[in-house]
């Protein structure tokens, strides 16, 4: 279970202004940590606390293959993104880097707790309760270990 | 019935595959470029695999920060080019061989029928050739380093119908944006778009890479073009392997169908700071600008530099004006035909083959407030600079506006 206070975002919100271009040269995650959403939102990184959760519109994350994108997300604290849909490369990587997420079409409000149930596709706002695309049950593994690396790690021993 | 899609997994798979149906598909080339190479080579150290599955079908080209800007972009490139030769892969092009989704083309890795997945957005370029071209992230694309393999969800496809003639000064990249404009931005999400129609099959191969190369600005996992004469006298003498050409049967189910008539279609402009907010120049021009761009994988080939130059030809450039070729091939071909000399004579500057200030990393980043108007693919805020104003336009259109300062309609220039 995944709950945090939500962060409201509309749609298409592309991976330039999550993460922009000039922040990509380097391997650091606290870099791409402090400047999270900057083209939206230049405090997001210091407004955001871990756990809390990206609740989009349509086609979150659109935009170009950047890694950097989700990572930005995750190492910033953000629990989870809600959203009606994702761009593909996006929603992939998220997956991959280990930063869940689901789509949802959600209604809520800057600040609502949210409760997100991943293995069931079950969200919660407030107390209202949203029905999810379930995630197929081998990217939910991969979710669970915290990554495709990891979760290659985990095979390759297994 | 089946799609080109699905035509290209069942075979990429071994066996049937059907849209919505996820299967684990050997990868026939796969590419990353000095950008996404560096978390793509740091997740497949982290999977401790000590070699990649097939050297021969990794391509590395460096175009996105090339020559390096920076010690840190420096140090960083060192690192890939010493891992590239470790791993003995030879299809490594370092900086100034042009843009990876022109140098695969040109060197004869972009073929019909192939599974091509690129650690790049717009690795869907490769469409045009009727490949399955995708892009993916960096650890998908250590996954295919590792395995040579990749988990994927067969898309569903749309089919977008072209009919009629471009008129004078009228481009591919006019109908492109048109039928961005009409399908949207995420009107493709987790989709295969198919073309058809003869103002597609009219089209060169430069022109359907510039097509098929934005199927992603509409959300699309491909854009596929399906291959005909044209493709193959492209590929003649150039494709590294042989290849069988994929096409849909005739009534293959497709969840949405878009028709343009391209006979009355005019110049179009994508205006910030999204690229379905799509309008004819018409609506748009006397829009000052500060900076005007012709290059990128959308359009740095050499016709788009030919009718750059048809309009360029004897005017200056009123704002600073930045043409970089796609391809080092490209910049001898137009230093052939006189194209650079006549750039240079009206004003403007020329760069390295490759990305550019496209991504906003170097060569002509923009200030805060400043307008420029481009020939690439993506007019996302702050892209090419924090708080600047990004406009997409034919190389034609964004000559015409180099030489009035202003957002202009080539036909009138």
């Amino acid at each position: 279970m995944i709950k945090g206070k939500a962060w409201i975002f509309g749609d298409d919100v592309d991976t330039d202004v999550i993460i922009p271009g000039k922040y990509l040269r380097t391997t650091d995650m606290q870099v791409f940590a402090d400047h999270a959403m900057e083209g939206i939102d230049p405090d997001f990184s210091n407004k955001v606390s871990p756990g809390d959760i990206i609740v989009g519109g349509n086609n979150f994350g659109c935009g170009s293959s950047r890694e950097q994108a989700p990572l930005a997300l995750k190492h910033a604290g953000v629990g989870c993104v809600v959203a009606r849909s994702f761009g593909r490369i996006f929603f992939r990587n998220s997956i991959n880097v280990g930063l869940p997420l689901i789509e949802a079409d959600v209604e809520c409000e800057e600040g609502e707790e949210v409760e997100v149930n991943l293995s069931e596709g079950a969200i919660k706002v407030g107390d209202r309760t949203y029905k999810g695309q379930q995630l197929p049950d081998f990217l939910l593994e991969i979710l669970s270990d915290g990554g495709l690396v990891e979760h290659r790690k985990k095979q390759q021993q297994g | 019935m089946t799609t080109i899609s699905e035509k290209i997994f069942s075979r990429a798979v071994g066996k049937e595959a059907k849209a919505n149906d996820f299967v684990i598909a050997d990868i026939d080339y796969a590419m990353a470029h000095d950008g996404t190479s560096i978390l793509a080579v740091r997740s497949f150290r982290q999977m401790e695999v000590e070699k990649v599955w097939d050297p021969s079908r990794i391509v590395i080209p460096f175009d996105h920060l090339a020559p390096a800007n920076s010690d840190t972009t420096a140090g960083l490139q060192q690192d890939i080019r010493g891992w590239v030769r470790q791993q003995g892969i030879n299809n490594f092009y370092d900086i100034g061989n042009g843009i990876c989704h022109q140098v695969l083309p040109e060197k004869g890795f972009a073929m019909p029928g192939k599974l091509i997945v690129g650690a790049d957005s717009h690795s869907c370029t490769y469409g045009a050739f009727g490949a399955f071209g995708t892009g993916v992230g960096a650890t998908d694309m250590a996954e295919i380093f590792a395995s040579g393999k990749l988990w994927f969800r067969v898309p569903e496809s749309i089919k977008v119908a072209a009919e009629g003639k471009l008129g004078d000064r009228v481009y591919a990249k006019d109908l492109t944006l048109k039928i961005i404009g009409e399908v949207t931005a995420s009107g493709a999400t987790y989709k295969a778009v198919e073309f058809y129609g003869n103002a597609i099959e009219d089209l060169s191969m430069a022109g359907r890479m510039t097509l098929s190369n934005m199927a992603i600005e509409m959300g699309a996992k491909a854009g596929i073009v399906p291959p005909d004469a044209t493709t193959f006298e492209y590929l003649k003498d150039r494709a590294v392997s042989d290849y069988e050409p994929a096409y849909s049967d005739e009534n293959a189910d497709y969840v949405g169908e878009y028709h343009i008539d391209v006979n009355s279609l005019e110049p179009q402009v994508a205006c910030p700071h999204e690229v379905d907010n799509v309008c004819g120049v018409s609506e748009i021009a006397g829009k000052k600008l500060d900076q005007a761009f012709i290059g990128t994988c959308t359009n740095g080939r050499l016709e788009d530099l030919e009718a750059a130059a048809e309009v360029l030809e004897g005017n200056e450039v009123a704002v600073r004006t930045i043409i970089i070729p796609a391809s080092r091939q490209i910049m001898k071909e137009a230093a052939r035909k006189g194209l650079i000399e006549i750039f240079l004579d009206a004003g403007a500057t020329m760069g390295t083959p490759g990305c550019g200030p496209c991504l906003g990393g170097h060569m002509g980043v923009i200030g805060e407030g400043e307008v420029c108007i481009s020939t690439a693919n993506r007019n996302f805020r702050g892209r090419m600079g924090t708080g600047g104003y990004i406009y997409l336009a034919s190389p034609a259109t964004v000559a015409a506006s180099a030489i009035k300062g202003e957002i202009a309609d080539a036909r009138n220039v």
